[in-house]
C-alpha cells in the first residue's frame, strides 16, 4: 500500500450545527470612550465613515461619552473588521466581538 | 463679540487664516511624529494609534497583518500632508480630511504622553511642570475643532 494514498476511510470531522451557527452570529464593532477624541470629531467621523445623519450620529457619540461606549456598527466578520480599521484610521478606540 | 471662524468653507476650498508661526509649528510637529513613528514606533505613547481589534490572540494576529501596513503609511501620508501644506491658505477637502487626522493622532500621542483626562483641570495648568506640552495640546484641539466645524 502506497504511503501516499488516503485510506478509503477517513474521518473527517466534520462543522457541528453548533460551530456553524457560531460563525453565522454577527459581530457588532464597539467605540469605546477616551479622554482625548472631541465630542464633535466623532460624531463627524460616524457620518463620514457609516453616512449616518448628523441626529444619528451625534446619539452614538453622546452613548460612546456617557456610557463609556457603544455599538456603532454590525455584520459579518469580513465587515466588522473593515470597520474597526477604518475607525482606528481615524484614531478611534474601536473593538469588535461576536454578538 | 463672535470671531470668524480662523478655518472655514469657502467656494474655492477650505480656508485657513493662520500666523505664518502657527504654521510653522504645524508643520514642525507633523515632522516631528514622522520621524518619530519611523525610529520607535515601540514607543507606548503610540498604543492608541494602533489599538487591538480583538480580544482573541489569533483573531488580532490575522487583524493586524491585514491592516497595519496600511494604518502605518496612512498615518504617514496625513502627516506628510500638514507638513507639505502647512503654508496653504487653501486646502482641498481631501487635504482637509488629511489635516483632521493628522492633528487627531498628534493630541492622541501628545495626550498619552500627557496623561490627560476628562476631568484634567486647565484653570491650573501654567504650574503643571508639563505647561508647554499642555498648551500646544490645547492649541491643537483648538485647530482640529475648527476644522471639525469647517468640514461637517
Amino acid at each position: 500500500m502506497s504511503t501516499f494514498v488516503a485510506p478509503a476511510e477517513v474521518e473527517v470531522e466534520q462543522p457541528s450545527f453548533h460551530e456553524e451557527r457560531e460563525a453565522d452570529r454577527p459581530w457588532v464593532v464597539i467605540v469605546w470612550n477616551d479622554p482625548i477624541n472631541l465630542m464633535s470629531y466623532v460624531t463627524l467621523v460616524f457620518q463620514k465613515l457609516f453616512g449616518y445623519t448628523l441626529e444619528h450620529a451625534t446619539q452614538l457619540m453622546l452613548e460612546v461619552h456617557y456610557e463609556g461606549k457603544s455599538v456603532v456598527s454590525s455584520g459579518n466578520r469580513e465587515k466588522a473588521e473593515l470597520d474597526v480599521a477604518r475607525l482606528h484610521a481615524y484614531g478611534l478606540w474601536a473593538t469588535m466581538q461576536q454578538d | 463679540m463672535e470671531l470668524r471662524p480662523r478655518i472655514r468653507r469657502e467656494a474655492d476650498g477650505i480656508r485657513v487664516e493662520l500666523p505664518p508661526e502657527e504654521r510653522a509649528l504645524l508643520a514642525g510637529v507633523a515632522e516631528e511624529l514622522i520621524s518619530a513613528l519611523e525610529d520607535d514606533a515601540g514607543d507606548s505613547a503610540f498604543r492608541r494609534l494602533f489599538p487591538r481589534a480583538h480580544e482573541d490572540e489569533d483573531l488580532e494576529q490575522e487583524f493586524r497583518e491585514l491592516t497595519a501596513a496600511e494604518l502605518v503609511s496612512g498615518r504617514r501620508r496625513s502627516l506628510e500632508t500638514v507638513r507639505r501644506t502647512a503654508m496653504q491658505d487653501v486646502l482641498t477637502s481631501e487635504e482637509a480630511d488629511e489635516w483632521l487626522r493628522a492633528l487627531n493622532d498628534l493630541r492622541l500621542v501628545l495626550g498619552t504622553r500627557l496623561d490627560v483626562t476628562e476631568d484634567f483641570d486647565w484653570d491650573e495648568y501654567e504650574r503643571h511642570p508639563n505647561a508647554p506640552d499642555l498648551a500646544l495640546y490645547a492649541y491643537l484641539s483648538w485647530v482640529q475643532e475648527q476644522l471639525v466645524a469647517a468640514l461637517g
